[in-house]
């Protein structure tokens, strides 16, 4: 609109008036100044609090504390060294948390998209169902999420048995149903690899449940705004719903996929359950120095997985052109 | 051509009945209900039911654990035979929480908490996702990109410089300055400066055991996952046309009238998403409360729930005939404290989740 105006009143504003070009240039800047009123809140804190919180947290992966004197000094990159090479655990778990995330997140992205093409559909009680399945969104979080979790542990055993029991009895069939899918899926003539990959799908799948909520329900939103209109000229011209879904409805979603994978990677490592934010916690309390970098060295490397699979999923991304 | 034409039965000014031949009742229903489509129709939609129930009960499954478990009496405790179903209902862990952890006490002081955490960062998520959205200035891809940055960074990774700064607290040096308690190092200069004493916080504020940092952060928009409400607001914003508000200020509105009578009645939906999000997740929060109250422990949620066998064994419940160390008992405590704390959120949850997918929904994400 202001690109109009200004076009229009281009030749007048050259050889008469002058003033009104400068007008239309305050304009601009008045709705400039007023959209840094709008982010300034987060700028100031940003700038304040942030990038200082920040810094600090760096320095502190590049300082030791002096027993001696109780002053900080500066040390290096020894810090890194020690939570790569004197550290027992920070690798292993390191190495371990990142298996669980290649484990996790395919599952919950498949997961999410197939909950959210169901509940997509017609039927009776899908208002109920969508209740109940964002339920956990809000409700197991933080401090929830324990007593929640304590309480798959203990299903189907009686209460005087103890914590043990249930252990030992959650193994027991975890197992049974192990051997079980094992003989099924190996029967069907699937790869060894391919079956562990299920069977642990299957076992961890409340885990799985529990931490797709906010996934399914950007996909649901996604794939509400695929015009019916589409799957309608498809059923006309004779596709079967599963040509449908594959032509139609996955690339439409794709770009989904691409935000679900990366709050997915995001969500899975910063939560405080993951077992690399467990030892940093444990490893606060005892050196905040080695700590900083090891949260430091941990980021990076999910940042890095971030890139990667950004990356990759961006060149299969299919974008509708919206004229 | 004429045997194809239909026989008039009868004709009226504004009806015509006419007799043509059709399929019998009998073969149109086998047609109907004996098709492979049929069939698979029906195969897929018990399939569906079968596994939504599924996945519903996966994800109640916890709650009717608590709930049963919790009301349990202290005999079905011993009692082997009693597995899931309590055998004597009794309402003694409830009474226990409510009076000797003082339930209400702590019930009212989170939600004073979480209401002005959720209010403050749904205002600042609101404020900077406009901004975002709707104003080209230079530095907004910036400004996007630090959002961004502290979705990113986990705070687990900040912890120590969090508490450190919180404990500490100083804009720029300002107070510890006139305060008199900054250092350049050089004697002179320090002498000079441990001069001034407008203010007497030589070493900062110390926002130890206090909530005030949670409401500073809230303030700013950096409390937990803000940078996800911030970017979903953009979002929303993004999808609202840009006539509205150019009519806006055709009729004279400034911009920040614009916004609060234009725009923020539009944005209802998406403010209520993410009020739920803020208020809940403030409301199960321990990660920060800890990390804020090394010392002394808030009269708050996450003191609710007990994780130790003592604390469990001071209550006072009719459980003393048996040893009140037993890790059963200690979980059924924690099973009832946890539906104390989660019944306000599931009752504002099944208020607002109409909102949810809707506020998503027009937040227009795939733009």
């Amino acid at each position: 609109m202001t690109n109009q105006v200004d076009t229009a009143s281009m030749p007048v504003a050259n050889t008469k008036k002058p003033v009104k070009k400068t007008k239309i240039a305050s304009l601009d800047r008045r709705k400039a100044r007023a959209g840094w009123l709008f982010v300034l809140p987060f700028i100031i804190g940003f700038v304040i609090l942030y990038v200082p919180i920040v810094f600090e947290s760096i320095r502190y992966s590049f300082f030791q504390l002096d027993r001696m004197t109780g002053q900080e000094v500066f040390a290096g990159w020894a810090n890194y060294h020690d939570a790569l090479f004197v550290d027992a655990s920070f690798v292993q778990t390191l190495l371990t948390g990142l298996r669980e995330m290649a484990f996790d997140i395919p599952a919950i992205l498949i997961f999410s998209l197939f909950v959210a093409v169901i509940l997509n559909q017609k039927m009776v009680g899908r208002a109920a169902f969508r209740a109940i399945f964002f339920l956990p969104v809000v409700i197991s979080t933080g401090l929830m999420e324990n007593v929640m979790t304590s309480s798959y542990a203990s299903a189907g055993t009686s209460m005087d048995s103890g914590m043990e029991a249930t252990a030992s009895d959650r193994v027991a069939s975890a197992l049974a149903l192990e051997e079980l899918l094992m003989g099924v899926f190996e029967g069907l003539g699937f790869g060894t690899g391919m079956v562990t990959y299920i069977v642990n799908a299957v076992a961890s799948i409340a885990t799985i449940i529990n931490r797709s909520g906010v996934q399914i329900l950007i996909f649901l939103a996604s794939l509400q705004s695929i015009s019916p209109a589409i799957y309608e000229s498809c059923q006309i011209d004779g596709a079967t719903s599963w040509e449908t879904f594959w032509k139609i409805t996955f690339p439409m979603v794709s770009p989904m996929i691409l935000v679900n994978g990366v709050y997915t990677i995001i969500d899975n490592f910063t939560t405080n359950e993951n077992s690399v934010m467990v030892l940093l916690d444990e490893k606060f309390v005892e050196d905040k120095y080695v700590s900083s970098a090891m949260g430091w060295m941990y980021l990076l490397v999910v940042l890095l997985i971030v890139g990667i699979v950004a990356a990759i999923f961006s060149a299969y991304v299919f974008y509708q052109r919206r004229d | 051509m004429t045997d194809h034409m239909p026989r008039v039965k009868k004709e009226t000014k504004n009806k015509i009945r006419v007799e043509f031949e059709r399929t019998s009742l009998k073969e149109r229903l086998k047609k109907k209900f004996l098709s492979a489509t049929f069939f698979k129709d029906v195969v897929w939609y018990i399939f569906r039911l079968l596994l939504l129930i599924g996945i519903a009960f996966v994800v109640l499954q916890p709650f009717y654990t608590m709930i049963t478990q919790s009301f349990m009496a202290a005999k079905d405790f011993a009692d082997p035979t009693v597995a899931k179903v309590p055998r004597q209902f009794s309402v003694d862990i409830y009474r226990a929480v409510i009076t000797d952890l003082h339930y209400l006490g702590v019930f009212f002081s989170t939600l004073g908490l979480s209401l002005a955490c959720a209010i403050l960062q749904t205002a600042s998520a609101c404020l900077v996702g406009y901004g975002l959205a709707k104003f080209k200035f230079r530095g907004n891809k910036l400004v996007f990109f630090a959002v961004i940055l502290t979705l990113v960074i986990p705070h687990g990774t900040l912890q120590a410089a969090i508490f450190h700064r919180f404990h500490n607290f100083d804009i720029l040096g300002i107070f510890t300055f006139l305060s008199g308690g900054a250092k350049t190092g050089i004697a002179g200069i320090d002498k000079i400066l441990a001069g001034i004493k407008v203010l007497n916080f030589p070493e900062g504020i110390s926002m130890r055991n206090t909530v005030w940092p949670l409401i500073v952060l809230s303030i700013f928009a950096l409390a937990f996952k803000n940078g996800l409400y911030i970017f979903l607001m953009r979002q929303f914003f993004r999808g609202v046309p840009d006539e509205l508000e150019e009519s806006a200020y055709l009729d004279g509105a400034n911009t920040l009238r614009t916004f609060v009578q234009v725009i923020i009645p539009l944005s209802v939906p998406m403010m209520i998403t993410i009020f739920l999000f803020a208020f809940c997740w403030q409301w199960t929060d321990d990660f920060y409360l800890k990390l804020f109250h090394p010392t002394e422990q808030p009269n708050l949620m996450y003191n609710l729930i007990p994780t130790r066998i003592d604390q469990v064994a001071s209550l006072t419940t009719q459980y003393t005939q048996y040893a009140r160390s037993d890790a059963g008992y200690m979980k059924a405590v924690q099973y009832g404290a946890g539906m104390l704390a989660c019944t306000p959120l599931i009752i504002l949850y099944l208020f607002c989740q109409r909102h949810l997918v809707q506020g998503i929904e027009r937040s227009g994400i795939i733009g």
